[in-house]
């Protein structure tokens, strides 16, 4: 053997992972720039990365309690107006709690049960796509089926039912979102897998005497990871409104818990009187939805351009 | 030559009637599964679902409780249980409310002419919006009108529809106080209900004051349901003939001499609608999910409404009947947009 020829022995799973590490390098570099060249969807990034930052450190960025008011502070009316108060910037609600604490409070709820609902909703959909899309047979039959009739039912409808019989709260609601989230995932890995698994690289690694498992999750996912995690990213703002909707319904989170949906719902019957109660929960969830929907489809644009539209 | 191509023409007809059929057999075995699904509901209760919907009122006697382990047949085994769901099901017997001292399927049917009103409303109101839309900011791409209808339609997507009614009550009844912020129709406006679809009823009628009156309760409701649905089908319709405009066809027709306005609206947005209304037809599972929500904001005495207090009074029947004619309506919408598509698609002959 001579001295030059490669050899798989000596360049042993540290090379091939740093080969990996350094592939990664670059495409997070490539992606850092293409965001750099789009500024609005830099600036969505930027916006989704303060609501996150308002999430975990509510307790030191707010002065008042999220949950106690003080009554004779009731419905102050916000900081600009004729009356207002300068410590209550956004005014306060009906319980004379300050809305400004609770809307930065309720940022939690929304980015937690989204984030995790997409999470578990990616994570099942993954995989049973992965295998459903390599295996074929029977469970792809079964699990096309059972996903065909999840869709069926229109979105909402569905976590209404299922929240109306699981009973409110943070965990029902998050399993409620997952039990019919995963369904688009599902579809989107199978159908990719499906490509994938024909292509020469997977016979190659087959030959190589890799196992199915190995195969699947170290050959084809990482090839099929970013569209999963754009597709992952737009549904993130659709999760968080079906959580507000929900909650405005009175289905999920429960009071006093600040959520953005049932403030806003609880600010419905003093419209007349107090138009700040509903309007700034609102807000805050349209800018964050925005947000994160001008980042998703800015992602999408760099890294999957054929789901573009113009 | 002629009896040749009408007969290639009548095959053509025969192959989309066999394509339109298998479509809706299709529909039958998803029909049940939606039913079975809805079966399985109740058992996500934690606990005996008799007890929890028998738990608020303590007076509950023996036979009521009784009565309804009957109806649910829970002392049945399982699959006995889901043959009975399914049998009563398929005779158009949903259950029976409890709480409300009436058969399921006629609380729904009571309810369903509000809704349709409402979702028909926010279809037409955001074809209205959608079509205009769609069309110019295609034809002068990257204008001005362009940018700013996508802002708006982006805007559009990413709104919370219960927010943005709220708005509109704050604006047009609270400030402006020109539309009326919930119901149907005002206390003093008489009127008499034939299909129980209030601008119908009030034309069939010839009640100029209800058809006023029930227009102007409409339009809020209709307008919050629609916008975000106005804001997709914008987006598609352009996309879609931005690429029709950009096809060799479109080239000829101007070649030929036809006016821009011809070739506009009569070669390109024939073939651009035939992909905008599949999207239509998915947005329909959008309108029935936003009914709920916008009927309660505006307190619209519909479907939506029935099926959110039904959740309070922990009815469960009646909102396992509510589900699942939400998903049949959905299901059936999809079929005919199906239909409509195969019908529309010159593609789809032989």
């Amino acid at each position: 053997m001579t001295a030059h020829a490669p050899t798989r022995v000596a360049r042993g799973w540290d090379y091939t992972l740093r080969i990996r590490l350094r592939l990664w390098w670059r495409a997070l570099a490539e992606l850092g720039y293409e965001l750099w060249q789009r500024p609005f969807v830099l600036m969505g990034g930027v916006i989704v990365a303060l609501f996150i930052l308002a999430a975990i450190f509510a307790d030191q960025i707010t002065i008042h309690d999220p949950t106690r008011g003080t009554l004779l502070l009731r419905f102050e009316p916000p900081a600009w107006e004729a009356e207002g108060n300068w410590k209550y910037l956004l005014g306060t609600d009906d319980q004379g709690r300050d809305l400004l604490t609770r809307i930065i409070f309720g940022t939690r709820v929304s980015l937690a049960v989204g984030l995790l609902s997409v999470a578990i909703s990616v994570f099942v959909g993954t995989a049973l796509g992965a295998l459903a899309g390599y295996y074929r047979g029977w469970l792809d039959e079964i699990l096309s089926r059972f996903a065909d009739l999840l869709l069926a039912f229109p979105f909402l409808i569905f976590a209404i039912g299922v929240m109306a019989f699981l009973g409110p709260g943070f965990v029902n609601l998050i399993m409620a979102l997952a039990f019919k989230g995963w369904v688009e995932f599902y579809r989107l890995v199978r159908g990719e897998v499906l490509a994938e698994r024909t292509k020469e690289y997977v016979d190659g690694a087959r030959v190589a005497g890799q196992s199915d498992a190995a195969i699947i999750a170290s050959e084809i996912l990482p090839n099929v990871i970013q569209s999963v995690f754009v597709l992952g990213t737009l549904r993130l703002g659709y999760m968080i409104i079906m959580e507000a909707s929900l909650s405005f319904l009175g289905l999920g989170i429960q009071p006093p818990t600040p959520a953005w949906g049932s403030m806003v719902s609880s600010g419905r019957d003093y419209l007349l009187t107090a138009w700040w109660v509903s309007t700034f929960p609102g807000l805050a969830l349209l800018l964050l939805v925005v947000a994160i929907n001008v980042f998703g489809e800015g992602l999408r644009d760099i890294l999957d351009p054929r789901l573009k539209i113009e | 030559m002629g009896s040749l191509s009408t007969a290639f023409g009548s095959l053509g007809i025969i192959m989309k009637a066999v394509k339109i059929l298998e479509r809706v057999l299709t529909t039958i075995p998803i029909m049940f599964g939606v039913a079975i699904i809805v079966f399985f509901f109740i058992r996500l209760t934690p606990g005996d679902p008799v007890d929890i919907m028998l738990g608020r009122s303590a007076a509950a006697t023996q036979r009521e409780i009784e009565q309804l382990r009957q109806q649910f047949h829970l002392d049945e085994p399982l699959h006995v249980q889901l043959g009975y769901f399914l049998g009563d099901a398929l005779r158009g017997n949903l259950g029976y409310s409890y709480i409300r001292n009436k058969p399921v399927i006629d609380l729904l049917t009571e309810r369903l002419p509000a809704t349709i009103e409402m979702t028909l409303g926010a279809l037409f109101i955001s074809l209205i919006i959608a079509l205009p839309i769609g069309i110019l900011s295609a034809v002068r791409q990257n204008s001005l009108l362009d940018r700013m209808s996508m802002a708006g339609a982006f805007l559009g997507i990413s709104m919370p529809g219960f927010w943005l009614g709220i708005i509109l009550i704050l604006f047009f009844a609270v400030r402006l106080q020109v539309l009326p912020a919930q119901g149907r129709l005002s206390y003093d406006v008489p009127l008499q209900e034939v299909t129980g679809l209030y601008v119908l009823d009030s034309l069939l009628t010839g009640n100029g004051r209800a058809l006023e009156d029930s227009l102007k309760h409409l339009f809020l409701p209709s307008l919050t349901l629609g916008a975000g649905v106005a804001a997709i089908i914008a987006r598609v319709l352009r996309s879609s003939m931005l690429e029709v405009l950009r096809s060799d066809y479109i080239k000829l027709a101007r070649a030929k001499g036809a006016s821009e306005w011809g070739v506009v609206m009569k070669h390109a947005l024939r073939n651009a609608l035939i992909p905008t209304i599949t999207v239509v037809g998915l947005q329909v599972g959008v309108l029935l999910g936003g009914n709920m929500i916008v009927e309660t904001v505006f307190s619209w005495p519909g479907l939506g409404r029935l099926v959110v207090d039904a959740i309070f009074n922990r009815d469960f029947p009646l909102i396992q009947g509510a589900v699942m004619i939400y998903a049949i309506t959905f299901v059936l919408t999809n079929l005919v947009v199906d239909i409509l598509y195969t019908y529309l698609n010159p593609k789809i002959t032989l």
